[in-house]
């Protein structure tokens, strides 16, 4: 029998994944484990096979991903800290025929633009907020979030978050899922295949609702950051799914613009 | 109309796309106008009353970036709110409009007019190096012309223009006469003037970002030097002023918006007294009239600046004088409006006698 070589099977028909045309050649500078490089994949996979490269605007916050715009090859527009949404809402109610989305970390979203994110939600912009949730601010060198969990450690809650001095974690996506605005609202994460593919599936959804003209879709992914969180990445993963899962519970909270009842 | 009013009238007939705002005494006519104006129906305008100042001026970066003409309007603790969205625009050359009915301050401070912003519109108000081109309307007519003016300024170099109003003119009636109603671009049309803009990529361009942000020095520092160049461009080319009685005036005055009205009747006051005094009145703040300042310096005795704040543009003033001649101030603050009698007062008190 003949010796198979590299040559023989790298071939077309051999083909099982490849990178999505709507990802650029430039190197993520997330770290080693992170869930953003999965999430961005996501979203280009979801824009290539809807065929919508061309329509879509996507709106980086202030953040890890503040370079998103180098990854995507959409058309994207930086948003100061936190007013992604009040950017996007421009877009979209200047462009109404384009798919409109933003990409926020917890800090954006949560703490310095809670009023952007409730405002764009409630007045049910249609466009699409991807909430990445880690319950710390990772660029900044791993300080405490609106979403750091009651006793988990961060270097600004260094002893661990105490609920009375530091007040509590914010669940926005069960927040914003009461207001009229928003009518798919979900929480998923990108940490094992099963779930990648739950996410995406959630993140076309997602864009889907904008061409029915439906309001506002929200995405969170609740992902994890071994940096920030002092871990490795495979135990960070572990650490997410005993203590983020649990208080950041994954599902869809609204479908259809009707809350979910469990 | 209003000075507002007129505003909001040209904002719509000079094409504009968008307009988003929150209402703040004394310039909220501006939105309530638009809104009872329906320019959705009238030119497809997008008007939008955002959460908050914040939020306003951020749709208005995200309107700009998408290729369109987009404005905003507030008074002075409005204005404060938008600097940091102000920065974001200037950064990532954006063309935009922004009214400030400016009211007297600092922190809530009154409701009536005043001119204590001009440091903040002229020395660049938020963080970073960056200009904004000022224009300074001093009646209701000139509310009206500046929009045009402005959004044609904005789009050439692709910058922020703020039209510094006050208290007096946004509230004022007077009469206006109206240009022709413009339509708005089209998409294509937007697409050929702004290729640099987030209107959806195409095959035959790489995908267009806008953005403030380069982490490397360098090539930050570059961008710095570029944008002080654009500066150095708008200071040679659109450098705009009125002189009034100049010709054969010993002294200036120099007031800009109300009070170069309130200094015409103490031009009356004086001459009639037989002090020769003349105006003039900068109608852009950047670009400041410094040349024609520094040439008067020559041959007049003497400048007084005369502005609703303790003494702003003053400084500019004696920039430009350089030392040749006296320079002083004359204003009121907190929203008080100085009379012509004490402007000629002032006049003889520290520039004439002093």
């Amino acid at each position: 029998m003949a010796e198979i070589t590299l040559q023989d099977i790298i071939k077309p028909e051999n083909l099982v994944y490849s990178k999505s045309k709507v990802m650029t050649n430039n190197e993520l500078s997330y770290c080693p484990g992170c869930g953003h490089g999965t999430a961005h994949r996501l979203i280009a996979e979801t824009i290539e096979e809807m065929g919508i490269q061309g329509d879509t605007i996507g709106v980086s916050p202030v953040g890890c991903s503040v370079l998103m715009y180098n990854f995507l090859d959409v058309d994207m527009q930086q948003a100061a800290h936190g007013r992604a949404p009040a950017v996007a809402t421009a877009i979209k109610r200047l462009m109404p025929e384009k798919f409109v989305f933003t990409y926020q970390g917890d800090g954006d979203l949560a703490a310095i633009g809670t009023a952007e994110t409730i405002h764009a939600c409630n007045r049910g912009e249609n466009m699409t907020i991807i909430f990445v949730n880690n319950g710390i601010y990772g660029m900044t060198g791993g300080q405490m979030a609106p979403t750091t969990l009651p006793g988990m450690r961060s270097s600004t809650s260094p002893y661990g978050r105490d609920t009375i001095l530091m007040g509590n974690p914010l669940k926005m996506t069960e927040l914003v899922a009461q207001l009229a605005g928003t009518y798919f609202v979900t929480r998923q994460s990108v940490h094992t295949p099963r779930n990648v593919r739950r996410a995406k599936k959630a993140i076309r959804i997602a864009f889907e609702n904008q061409k029915l003209n439906k309001g506002l879709s929200f995405v969170e992914i609740v992902s994890n950051c071994n940096s920030g969180w002092k871990l490795p990445p495979v135990k960070a993963n572990e650490w997410m799914e005993e203590n983020m899962f649990p208080f950041y519970e994954l599902g869809d909270i609204k479908v259809d613009g009707k809350l979910v009842t469990k | 109309m209003k000075g507002n009013e007129a505003i909001a009238e040209a904002a719509i007939r000079s094409g504009a796309d968008g307009y988003f705002g929150y209402p703040i005494t004394p310039q909220s006519e501006v939105i309530e106008y638009l809104m009872s104006e329906r320019p959705h129906e009238r030119t497809g305008m997008v008007v939008l009353q955002a959460e908050s100042e914040v939020a306003a001026i951020n749709m208005v970066y995200g309107a700009a970036g998408a290729g369109m003409m987009a404005m905003t309007s507030s008074s002075s603790p409005g204005i404060s709110l938008k600097q940091e969205g102000i920065s974001y625009i200037a950064g990532a050359e954006l063309p935009c409009l922004i009214l400030n009915v400016v009211r007297g301050g600092p922190g809530l401070g009154t409701i009536q007019p005043g001119q204590s912003d001009y440091f903040q519109a002229v020395k660049g108000g938020g963080h970073g190096d960056y200009r904004l081109i000022v224009l300074a309307p001093a009646s209701v007519q000139e509310m009206y012309d500046f929009v045009g003016t402005g959004f044609e300024l904005a789009m050439k170099y692709r910058n922020p223009v703020m039209i510094l109003s006050d208290g007096i003119i946004g509230q004022m009636m007077e009469k206006v006469e109206l240009g022709p109603q413009k339509n708005r671009r089209s998409r294509e049309e937007v697409v050929k003037s702004a290729p640099w803009a987030t209107t959806g990529k195409t095959p035959d361009r790489y995908h267009n970002i806008v953005t403030s942000l380069d982490l490397i020095a360098a090539n930050q520092e570059k961008f710095n030097i570029k944008l002080q160049a654009k500066y150095a461009v708008i200071e040679e080319n659109e450098v705009r002023y009125e002189e009034i009685d100049t010709q054969d005036a010993d002294y200036i005055f120099v007031a800009y918006g109300s009070s170069s009205r309130i200094c015409q009747s103490a031009m009356k006051i004086a001459r009639a007294k037989g002090i020769k005094v003349g105006l003039l009145r900068p109608i852009t703040l950047f670009p400041f009239p410094k040349k024609c300042i520094a040439e008067m310096a020559e041959t007049k005795k003497g400048f007084l600046s005369v502005e609703m704040n303790a003494g702003q543009m003053v400084e500019d003033v004696r920039l430009a004088v350089n030392g040749k001649k006296p320079v002083e101030h004359y204003g009121r603050m907190g929203g008080i409006i100085p009379t012509p009698e004490e402007v000629v007062e002032a006049l003889e008190r520290k520039i004439i006698g002093g």
